[in-house]
């Protein structure tokens, strides 16, 4: 659907994006993730026409696109601050893409109705941007850019503006919003929990770098650097003879027996967090802390300063390379 | 809770206030007096305002006063308009330098402006009278234009005419439909404070105007040194009121675009 090839970008001799290939499938619902300055937006903005890559070539269904200006690229792009037409109604700001397409009245109308439906905005489409609330705009924005029923939507961060509660009803919206049209979502984040939650396929990013491609199970349970295996859900660093490999919290066991865990230590802090309770511990050899999380069914709960041992199986370790 | 002020606050204010506005209220005053003699009041009359209707040389200061406030405010309007849509594609030093040339006329003192135009004309030849009133009041008033515009410009931001190219605009269909309706409130600002500043002004007209040209300002400081009439009152409060109304319509302008940030550039 849409491919990489070789995608290079540079500000002033400055590698923004590393040379970086990839193939997104029709249909899928793929990620950027990475903390902000990664290299995330930019990759989803030369997609989009915004910015020029430096080297490289970007193909929407075998076309190149990479010399096309932003106008013609059957794509669409769901800005981070919606960026609706402050003078425009929603019914107007939804029909602007199919208007500049020149599409007959009637049909603009259909597709209208259509968006509206789905992006349950039927009571306010003759309402102005201001005269909604940050959801509502969020939607309008959505609607704005599937009326033209672009090959691939581009959405940057479009929950970042939203508090938590609505953000999580509109995470659910969104997914089913892609299952039922089908298009090829391109999804820029930097919440790993919203990515684990909508993708099909996280690309990880750092420093203008992939650091991993895989699906949010292949990520959490195989993370393969150490950059991936710390910054999707929280994991316990250790290493052997040179080697680190990662375990998560779940997979640790705290002992009150301290002989025989693979590691001893000190209860540093007890947080309970609803339906686990987390323990920190301070190991006796390293300089670190690690964190067990475990459904508190024991009969005495931990203290702090107590004696712990710190046990896992053997096939719980992931190594991860460098 | 309502933080209380020192009360020598309140009176330092007040007095600001006397010490700015007796001199006008006292011009408004006498406007309406119907004594010759600015020194005792005899009554209320609007006569002074009757008779400076029927002064020839008045209408005929107003005629080139308009005259040369409505092209200079059309020129200046349009070009800097222009000149603010340029400079924002331009990198970021040279916009730095360009827009400070262009900002630099608001500064410059009004003597130096209208002296060195009166030495550019005569270098030309051209001989002085209303074109060169309206080309001086060009080069002051297109800054103002372009400083309202360009303000407005920044508060609008790139997302928006990004997302026009985005879904399918061409750059004319985007300043067409995207950013001329979004920076249109900034232009009639710009403009209804170049009409004003145009209609005002007094320094740089006063050095390139020739003998058929006189402005209404110049007009005034003819009369003035001739004593103090009421009928110089009462054009005077006529200036002033249309000032005002005119700032405070810019101010309108600038404000509409409505659930945006309000962008003043303005202190009220």
């Amino acid at each position: 659907m849409i491919e990489l090839v070789q995608v290079e970008k540079r500000f002033a001799g400055q590698v923004v994006v590393h040379p970086l290939s990839l193939t997104i499938k029709e249909g899928e619902f793929l990620t950027l993730l990475g903390p902000s300055g990664c290299g995330k937006t930019t990759i989803l903005r030369m997609i989009a026409g915004f910015e020029q890559p430096t080297d490289g070539k970007i193909l929407l269904d075998g076309t190149d696109l990479t010399d096309l200006p932003p106008n013609r690229r059957d794509l669409n792009l769901v800005f981070q601050h919606y960026a609706l037409f402050p003078h425009m109604t929603v019914e107007d700001n939804i029909a602007f893409g199919l208007k500049m397409k020149k599409m007959p009245v009637k049909e603009q109308q259909e597709r209208i109705q259509e968006a509206v439906t789905m992006t349950q905005l039927n009571s306010l489409t003759k309402r102005y941007p201001h005269q909604l609330s940050g959801g509502q705009q969020q939607r309008v924005a959505i609607a704005r850019a599937i009326a033209n029923k672009p090959k691939v939507l581009l959405l940057d961060e479009p929950l970042g503006a939203l508090d938590l509660q609505l953000r999580k009803n509109l995470q659910s919206e969104l997914k089913q919003l892609q299952r039922s049209l089908g298009i090829t979502f391109v999804y820029v984040t930097h919440d790993q929990e919203e990515a684990m939650m909508l993708s099909d396929r996280i690309v990880i990013m750092n420093s203008g770098q992939v650091e991993q491609i895989g699906t949010p199970r292949q990520i959490y349970a195989n993370p393969t650097t150490l950059f991936s295996a710390t910054f999707v859900g929280e994991n316990n660093i250790f290493s052997r003879d040179g080697k680190m490999f990662a375990i998560r919290p779940e997979k640790l066991r705290a002992l009150r027996d301290v002989e025989g865990a693979k590691r001893t230590g000190e209860v540093l802090d007890v947080h309970y967090l609803g339906s686990v309770h987390k323990l920190v511990v301070q190991l006796d050899n390293e300089p670190m802390t690690v964190s067990i999380l475990f459904d508190f069914n024991d009969n005495r709960p931990w203290e702090v300063g107590e004696r712990v041992g710190v046990d896992w199986k053997s096939e719980d370790e992931v190594i991860i390379g460098s | 809770m309502k933080s209380k002020n020192h009360p020598l606050l309140g009176i330092h204010s007040l007095i600001m206030m006397v010490f700015i506005y007796v001199p006008i209220a006292f011009i408004i005053a006498y406007s309406f007096n119907s004594s010759r003699l600015a020194a005792d009041w005899s009554g209320f009359t609007f006569d002074w305002y009757i008779s400076l209707f029927g002064n020839r040389h008045v209408m005929e200061a107003l005629s080139n006063s308009l005259i040369i406030a409505v092209v200079s405010t059309l020129v200046s309007t349009v070009l800097g308009t222009i000149s603010a849509l340029a400079i924002r594609k331009l990198g970021k030093k040279m916009k730095v330098g360009f827009g400070g040339l262009l900002y630099l006329p608001i500064i410059i003192p009004d003597i130096i402006m209208g002296l060195s135009l009166l030495v550019l004309f005569n270098q030309f030849q051209m001989p002085l009278g209303k074109i060169t009133i309206i080309i001086a009041h060009i080069t002051f008033s297109m800054s103002y234009v372009h400083v309202v515009i360009t303000t407005r410009l920044i508060g609008m931001g790139n997302q928006l005419e990004e997302a026009a190219s985005d879904l399918g605009a061409g750059a004319w269909q985007t300043f067409r439909y995207v950013t001329l309706p979004q920076i249109f409130p900034g232009i009639i600002a710009g403009a209804l404070i170049a009409f004003t500043l145009s209609l005002d002004d007094f320094m740089v007209s006063f050095f390139v105007s020739g003998p058929s040209s006189t402005t209404l300002p110049i007009y005034i400081y003819g009369q003035v040194k001739r004593g103090i009439s009421p009928e110089i009152n009462a054009l005077c409060t006529i200036l002033i009121l249309v000032s005002v109304t005119l700032i405070f319509l810019a101010q309108f302008m600038l404000n509409r675009g409505k659930g945006q940030k309000k962008q003043s550039v303005l202190p009220f």
